[in-house]
């Protein structure tokens, strides 16, 4: 069944959509990922103008992530306060990130830094991650007990001034790595329309240190409102948010979520690192090929306003 | 001030009695060509996935002797709105493609579709074309850096009319054009489904024997229609709106979702 799209301006097929949102959802709900990093890329690859996959990727993180805010909420697994200080932060750099999207669309460079910035950013997340989780794999099949990170160990980011206390999170650091992590997280939330969970949730943990177990739903919480944030600046200044598809995208991806965190409670933490890590290998390997293969057309038209 | 009006009204008819003596009595009546859409929008519905369009029109004065030997041709041409379009070109540097040359046309038709009663090239010569500017292949692309080579300009004046052509904004129905009797014809324009929205104009050009005779014209306003007219309109004119709008959408499926599908 076709539909039209009336601000891609082009006819898709519904249950594409709503079968690329389930299986991204089904996988987010697995992994514990907004799913943004899958969603952009493949609407990309399904001939979706660059510039309207990420301004509606934003869009539908924020259902995935608040279905999977709600969870944490009555689980208590949230820290509000550390999620707010970080959101102080998304905010700035997703404004700088707006302004440089507009900048590189008028520049006709727009779809190339999207490329490569998800080139470089899955590519060494995914890398790390596989390393990791391999050398986990390994360490629990040697029948070595893991190594714990103590919860005294500090490194140079806990003698950093301005110090402040997050109650939920057994937290004392100071405010300035907070702050520009979440303004990291902004800027590339609206360059690539993606949550950033992928690199908050491994930042929180191992760079401050934040117990796992509050980890996602704080990083979910910051994720709504810089992708809610994003949205609304992509709708007022560029016209690019899709609602028709991102309710598409949306309604296929809180189903699978669902699904896709039931299955993930029967695998082992390593095992699910180590698949997630291939995934976003993959992706990144599928970028970087489009980057180098010559494309079937050397030119492109676009507007001049708009991209 | 009236006597002025009185003479220029004499002067007209001197003028136009004795011009129309020997037309009469050596030439037959100069044929004419009208069209009529049966519709003056097209709507654009959720399901649109193009739309051949029909366009009727008629002969005036035809001569019988020419009708018959199938001497008149008609080409009829549905232009979309013109806009500035940018061409960009991808090089290789360091192994990755990139945009780097680009070259921006000034008022482009978004769309040029046409049909004709036999192939371009056996309708009239070349040379006329060009100066009636017919066909995709003779459109004129204003560069708006004028300062530019010719043979950048023509480079992408090529890619342009090559990537309308693939995208099917251009097109030509050869055949498209048929005469239902001497003087009535029915006319098939292709409208692609990325046709762009606004007002698109037909125009039909009569051919006697290879040579022009004669153009009419008409307007027609394509339109997205209804639900997704809507959604354009308050897109771009309550951004802020629409924006809160599609951020409260999400929240309500993301919350929904969780009651429907709840599996913890």
């Amino acid at each position: 069944m076709g539909i039209y799209l009336p601000i891609a301006e082009i006819s898709v097929n519904v249950f594409v959509l709503l079968a690329m949102g389930a299986a991204v959802g089904f996988l987010s709900g697995m992994f514990g990922v907004g799913g943004g990093f899958l969603i952009t890329p493949l609407l990309i690859f399904y001939n979706i103008p660059p510039a309207i996959a990420v301004a509606t990727g934003a869009n539908q993180v924020i259902a995935s992530s608040f279905s999977g805010a709600l969870s944490h909420v009555k689980r208590g697994t949230l820290d509000f306060k550390l999620g707010g200080v970080l959101l102080a932060g998304g905010i700035v750099g997703s404004t700088a990130g707006i302004f440089v999207f507009g900048f590189l669309r008028r520049l006709g460079q727009l779809d190339l830094f999207i490329s490569l910035l998800y080139v470089v950013l899955l590519g060494t997340v995914g890398g790390l991650m596989l390393v990791e989780s391999v050398n986990a794999l390994r360490a629990t099949r040697s029948g070595a007990a893991p190594v714990l990170k103590k919860p005294g160990q500090h490194n140079w980011i806990h003698r950093l001034p301005l110090k402040m206390r997050f109650r939920a999170s057994k937290l004392f650091v100071s405010v300035i790595p907070v702050l520009g992590l979440g303004a990291g997280i902004g800027f590339l939330s609206s360059i690539m329309g993606v949550g950033g969970g992928f690199i908050m949730v491994p930042a929180l943990i191992y760079l401050l240190k934040v117990p796992t177990n509050v980890v996602i739903g704080t990083s979910l919480f910051q994720i709504i409102f810089t992708s809610a944030y994003t949205t609304l600046v992509h709708a007022t200044t560029n016209q690019t948010v899709d609602v028709m598809l991102a309710f598409l995208l949306m309604a296929g991806g809180v189903a699978g979520a669902q699904y896709g965190a039931k299955a993930g409670q029967r695998l082992r933490g390593e095992q699910l690192r180590a698949l997630l890590a291939l995934l976003v290998l993959a992706v990144a390997i599928r970028l970087a090929i489009d980057l180098f293969v010559t494309p079937p057309n050397l030119y492109s038209l676009s507007g001049v306003d708009l991209g | 001030m009236a006597g002025a009006r009185a003479f220029v009204a004499a002067a007209w008819l001197t003028l136009s009695v004795v011009a129309a003596l020997p037309a009469m009595a050596q030439t037959p009546p100069v044929e004419n060509i009208q069209i009529g859409l049966s519709t003056d929008n097209v709507s654009i519905t959720a399901d649109f996935s193009g739309a051949d369009l029909t366009i009727f029109g008629s002969l005036e004065n035809a001569d019988p002797l020419v009708a018959r030997r199938g001497r008149y041709d008609v080409i009829v041409v549905l232009e979309g709105p013109a806009r500035p379009v940018v061409v960009r070109r991808k090089d290789r540097v360091l192994g990755i493609w990139i945009n780097l040359e680009s070259e921006t046309f000034e008022n482009v038709p978004v769309s040029y579709s046409v049909a004709t009663t036999r192939p371009l090239q056996d309708v009239t010569d070349p040379n006329s074309y060009k100066q009636l500017s017919l066909g995709a292949s003779n459109l004129y692309m204003q560069p708006a850096d004028a300062g530019d080579s010719p043979a950048t300009i023509q480079e992408f004046t090529a890619a342009l009319r090559e990537r309308k052509a693939a995208t099917g904004l251009y097109s030509e129905n050869v055949g498209g054009v048929q005469f239902l009797s001497q003087n009535l014809f029915r006319a098939t324009v292709r409208l692609a489904p990325n046709v762009p929205v606004g007002t698109h104009k037909a125009r039909a050009f009569l051919f006697k024997s290879g040579l022009f005779i004669k153009e009419s014209s008409a307007q027609l306003e394509i339109r997205k229609s209804g639900f997704e007219q809507s959604i354009f309109r308050v897109a771009h004119d309550y951004s802020f709106l629409y924006g809160v709008f599609a951020v409260s959408l999400a929240m309500l499926t993301g919350w929904l979702g969780r009651l429907v599908f709840r599996k913890d």
